[in-house]
């Protein structure tokens, strides 16, 4: 391995160095400087004789006379079983004081890409005790379904419950099974030591540390390394669940300090910039990121992810969630609104969607009524939500009864169905129950999108005289 | 993609040495190329393609990863165009952007992931066809003409032309029987060969004589695309909305139900599930027309978001020539590609690593022009060999933060004919499919009511316009409804809200989870629509009479028409409706 010492230039996280002898693209450096510390890197563009670098834990302390060594390989993850219960930073170092870690492999953190064909397509219901996710935006094995959250909402105790309490039902009923066991793996990045503390109390608390991997990157490391953390717990996910049968939940939080990192490396780069100052292959890094999830044929294991991101300014539009939303199966939409209304967990359905629901839900997998179900509050709640505009200019008598009836369905959707606690754990059943109680304040033949069969089946025609009465 | 083993060894010229890489961007000194050249690049060859020649530097956009290629290794040319290999066994295949089979791939990497540096044939060079000749000894033939035909799948039949760059001549020798697609099956006074496959390079256009004015509806089985925004047998359509509005439903809903007779899916840049839906779905499902699987009709072409960028600039191309070859064979061709955004974005991403001048949003200049290339390509046609044939395309677009004022929506709507403008608002209601009534269009409207007259209803086009005006009224009474509440409103115009929320939960929605409203024939599109009217009809009537609108919307007969969808046995279902609605409304006076 050569040793160079040609530093030509230093710019933000990137480093230019001269080379004589070819250095791959991707492939991993170590720069030692003068005071002795080694950083690493990566090749981000290699031409004869020049190759710039970007270094993951910033550039500080680097300057001309530090030396530059090339591993002539691309960064890899070393893997094993072992690492269950291990808390390692965002580079992948233990940081746990617990045993050296002694891998079965060691695997490229830049994924390879499942092909298409061998992928088996995700419909296994996986129930979350959220009646808003389960009842509305189901929630399946392999998918990627990301929370779109904004600052100060509690994305972080809504995923925390998923963790929690995900479970798949027939397994539970001690059925077959398919013997594979369930492990989360949480990569953070850029998010504060309390947040990182609220996780790890909870994980403690629970005993789910045990059947976790997690990856620190924090506010105060370096925004850099914020591009190898989620490659790291991606490549572990992929190592438990396709090669050890595990069933594996990933957990990233905040998508947006990702991205923010990803701009800075653009910038310093001096690229031509796309939307907002944000890169035009964000899309695509994006990807290569959202992609690692799934289902393989003839594996037992699954990759599940739910990225947390939150939107600056609350925006939908803003590139990083559309850019998320264009690649994800769905999102969980978190709502100032019904935040500050005390609703917990206060998921705002209608932005919301689940890509997967339809083919995970229905007879023999949740309740045979369930998709009509959730067509018609969808529809209800909807036109409740659009009424609510128009009262606070007429007011409520000047309604008529049938719009009064969905108003008060809108009320109830949030008081009764999403709020729920994060300590409630509803089965499927119980969530689609609370739906018929709600769909009963409406006339029978306002629901329109229910099989008639099910409406007799469980329709409750006492509602209907109550609401009436008052 | 084919590199037949021959050409490759025959063709190859000087290497050259790569001098950079960047990404998918990779630059060579010393390579002899053309221009579109397939070359392979490093150690390990990875597959790529010439795009720029600067003096002694030539710059390879690299169809595969490139993390750890170095300076220094090898580039070796292969002398040949970027091409696919079009023949028998196209149909029923999955395809990367580049043409190589995934399930070939799967089998050749022995992995689900994808490696790099295996190349794969577009179509089997060992598997025998039938091939049944259609031309005598002594007969002229001259390019297009069909010599033979194949049973491809049980639905088609595949045609063997004479390759459009060939002189043509007499048959001097003509086979029958099983051969392989690389055997010659005729020969001709000429000295030329046909086999039963053919190369194509796929940035060009494979010939035809004429374009022709299309007058037929490509019949989707979805009400408010029949209905009122058609799509031309040979036409085109855009599909721009944000995410999660049902493009890529709306794209399968067409591959699913749309009376064309071969169907070419390209996913361009976006989901790996969505494909294996497709791959695990298609042959599950009847073809509407012929009750064989769907998949015996359809080719698929899949390069995912996650799979390198420059493959997901040319898969819509192999798409694209691949329609065009099933064209040539006389047969009506559907092209869907999702999402033609991500092959904008492709196009502007290799266009900045070849610091080009961006355009609008970084996009290249010729964003325009590659797009209306594209559409170019879609028509009615007459054949070289007097035939017709005609390509359909329907491109989905994926404008950032759903605004169509952005380039590639603009310049796609400068194009096609059909646009189907999808509607977070309706989505996020659960109305689909999400298609914008006030902002969707159709300019093949007009040509196409003589098939609809004369095929389904005499009354067609008045019908429609009924519906089209009651919901544009609709549309207006609503800003009016914001102010003031429903009941502020006269009573006729109550009612006309009435009749146009049947028109958008019963006629304009419609569910493709639905086992039966999920195809709607183009029948029961009309016969629906009709019921409405005589809805409205009748209700009016009653009104006239002094009925209050209460009571005419209290009538039970009435919410039943938005089970008209779901209704199998629907003509027995709506007759009835109608009776029902007749006799509960004029008994109301
Ligand atoms: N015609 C339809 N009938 C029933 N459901 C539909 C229909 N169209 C869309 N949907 C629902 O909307 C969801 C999103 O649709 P789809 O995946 O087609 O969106 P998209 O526009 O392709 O989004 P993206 O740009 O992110 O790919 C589907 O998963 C389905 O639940
Ligand atoms: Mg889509």
């Amino acid at each position: 391995m050569k040793e160079y010492q040609t530093i030509t230039e230093i710019s933000g996280p990137l480093v230019f160095a001269e080379v004589d002898e070819p250095v791959g693209y991707d492939e991993i450096v170590e720069i030692e400087t003068p005071q002795g510390d080694t950083l690493r890197g990566q090749v981000l563009e290699s031409s004869d004789g020049l190759v710039s670098i970007q270094v993951f834990e910033g550039t500080g302390g680097i300057d001309r006379n530090a030396s530059v060594r090339f591993l002539g390989e691309t960064m890899k993850m070393p893997v094993t079983e072992d690492l269950l219960g291990r808390v390692l930073d965002g580079s992948g170092n233990p940081i746990d004081d617990g045993p050296e870690i002694v891998p079965d492999e060691r695997r490229d953190i830049v994924g390879e890409a499942i092909n298409p064909f061998s992928r088996e397509y995700p419909e296994e219901f996986i129930q979350t005790g959220v009646s808003a996710i389960d009842g509305m935006n189901t929630l399946v094995r392999g998918q990627k379904l990301p929370i779109f959250s904004g600052s100060g909402l509690p994305h972080n105790e809504l995923a925390l419950q998923i963790a929690r309490q995900a479970t798949v039902p027939e397994e539970e009923e001690g059925d077959e099974g398919d013997g594979s066991e369930f492990a989360v793996i949480f990569g953070a990045m850029g998010i504060t030591q309390e947040e990182a503390n609220e996780f790890m109390d909870d994980f403690e608390r629970t005993g789910a540390l045990e059947r976790s991997v997690v990856f620190m990157n924090l506010a105060d490391d370096p925004a850099v390394e914020r591009q190898v953390t989620p490659r790291l717990a991606l490549t572990t996910a992929e190592y438990l669940a396709f090669e050890k049968d595990y069933h594996v939940l990933v957990i990233l939080t905040d998508m947006t300090n990702y991205c923010e990192a990803l701009r800075e490396i653009g910038a310093a780069r001096e690229e031509v910039p796309g939307r907002r100052g944000y890169p035009g292959y964000m899309y695509t890094d994006l990807a290569q990121l959202y992609e690692r999830a799934g289902r393989i044929e003839g594996k037992e294991g699954s990759v599940t992810q739910i990225p947390i991101l939150t939107m600056p300014g609350d925006d939908d539009t803003h590139p990083i969630p559309d850019l998320t939303g264009y690649i994800t199966e769905g999102q969980i939409m978190m709502d100032r609104d019904l935040n500050s209304q005390g609703v917990e967990p206060p998921i705002n359905v209608l932005p919301s969607l689940s890509r997967l629901m339809d083919d995970g839900i229905g007879e023999g997998l949740t309740r045979e009524d369930h998709g009509d179900v959730s067509d018609q509050m969808y529809a209800a709640y909807a036109e409740g939500e659009d009424l609510r505009d128009l009262v606070n200019i007429v007011g409520r008598e000047a309604l008529s009864e049938r719009d009064n009836k969905f108003l008060d369905f809108a009320d109830r959707f949030e008081e009764e169905f999403v709020q729920q606690g994060y300590d409630t754990n509803r089965s499927i059943d119980e969530t689609l129950e609370i739906g018929w109680d709600l769909l009963s304040m409406l006339p029978e033949e306002e629901l329109n999108r229910i099989d008639e069969e099910l409406i007799d089946e469980h329709y409750r025609e006492e509602e209907v005289e109550a609401v009436q009465a008052d | 993609m084919s590199q037949a083993d021959e050409t490759q060894t025959e063709t190859v010229s000087e290497d050259g040495v790569i001098e950079s890489v960047s990404g998918p961007v990779v630059t060579a000194t010393d390579l002899d190329a053309r221009m579109n050249d397939v070359v392979y690049v490093g150690d390990e060859g990875l597959m790529g393609e010439v795009i720029e020649i600067e003096g002694n530097l030539t710059t390879i956009q690299v169809y595969e990863e490139t993390s750890g290629v170095g300076p220094g290794e090898p580039v070796e040319n292969t002398g040949e165009p970027l091409s696919v290999d079009l023949g028998p066994g196209m149909l029923d295949s999955i395809y990367d952007g580049v043409q190589r089979p995934l399930d070939v791939l799967e089998d050749k990497m022995g992995t689900a992931f994808l490696d790099r540096g295996v190349d794969a044939p577009g179509i089997d060079l060992e598997k025998q066809w039938e091939f049944e000749p259609e031309v005598e000894e002594g007969d002229e033939v001259e390019p297009g003409d069909v010599v033979g035909t194949v049973p491809e799948t049980v639905t088609i039949d595949h045609k063997v032309m004479v390759p459009p760059d060939y002189e043509g001549g007499e048959v001097t020798a003509i086979e029958s029987g099983e051969f392989t697609v690389e055997e010659t099956v005729v020969e001709l006074s000429s000295g030329e060969e046909i086999q039963m496959h053919q190369e194509w390079p796929v940035r060009q256009a494979r010939p035809a004589e004429n374009k022709e004015t299309p007058t037929e509806p490509l019949v989707t089985g979805q009400r408010v695309q029949d209905g009122l925004f058609p799509l031309a047998k040979g036409g085109t359509a855009a599909i721009p909305g944000p995410f999660g509005s049902g493009k890529t439903v709306t794209q399968q809903q067409l591959a699913k139900w749309s009376d064309a007779d071969i169907v070419v899916y390209i996913g361009c840049g976006e989901r790996g599930n969505e494909m294996t839906e497709v791959i695990e779905d298609f042959p599950e499902l009847p073809d509407p027309q012929t009750g064989n699987p769907l998949m015996a009709r359809t080719c698929l072409i899949a390069n995912t978001s996650n799979m390198p960028v420059a493959a997901r600039e040319s898969c819509i191309y192999t798409g694209i020539t691949i329609a065009e070859y099933y064209r040539d064979m006389g047969y009506d061709v559907a092209l869907m590609a999702d999402s033609t955004s991500r092959w904008a974005e492709a196009m502007r991403e290799i266009s900045s690593r070849l610091e080009e001048m961006p355009g609008e949003e970084g996009y290249p200049a010729y964003l325009a022009a590659r797009l209306s290339e594209f559409y170019e390509r879609a028509g009615r046609f007459e054949l070289i060999n007097g035939d017709e044939g005609t390509i359909s395309v329907v491109g989905a677009v994926s404008p950032p933060g759903g605004d169509f004022s952005e380039p590639v929506t603009q310049n796609t709507l400068r194009i096609v004919k059909t646009f189907w403008a999808l509607d977070a608002d309706l989505a996020e209601r659960r109305h689909f499919p999400s298609i914008n009534w006030n902002e969707s269009y159709s300019l093949y409207k007009d040509q196409l009511d003589p098939w609809w007259t004369s095929e389904i209803a005499s009354d067609w086009a008045e019908v429609r316009q009924w519906a089209v005006d009651v919901l544009d009224e609709e549309d207006e009474l609503q800003e009016i409804v914001q102010l003031v509440g429903k009941d502020a409103l006269p009573e006729d115009q109550q009612l006309t809200l009435e009749v146009a929320r049947y028109l958008r939960e019963a006629w304009l929605q419609q569910n493709a989870l639905h086992d039966v409203d999920t195809y709607c024939e183009p029948e029961k599109t009309y016969r629906m629509l009709t019921a409405i009217k005589t809805f409205n009809d009748e209700a009016f009537d009653a009104l006239e009479a002094g009925v209050p609108v209460e009571e005419i919307q209290d009538v039970d007969a009435a919410p039943r028409l938005n089970r008209m969808g779901t209704s199998e046995d629907w003509e027995a279902f709506i007759d009835e409706i109608e009776a029902d609605l007749e006799e509960q409304l004029r008994a109301l006076y």
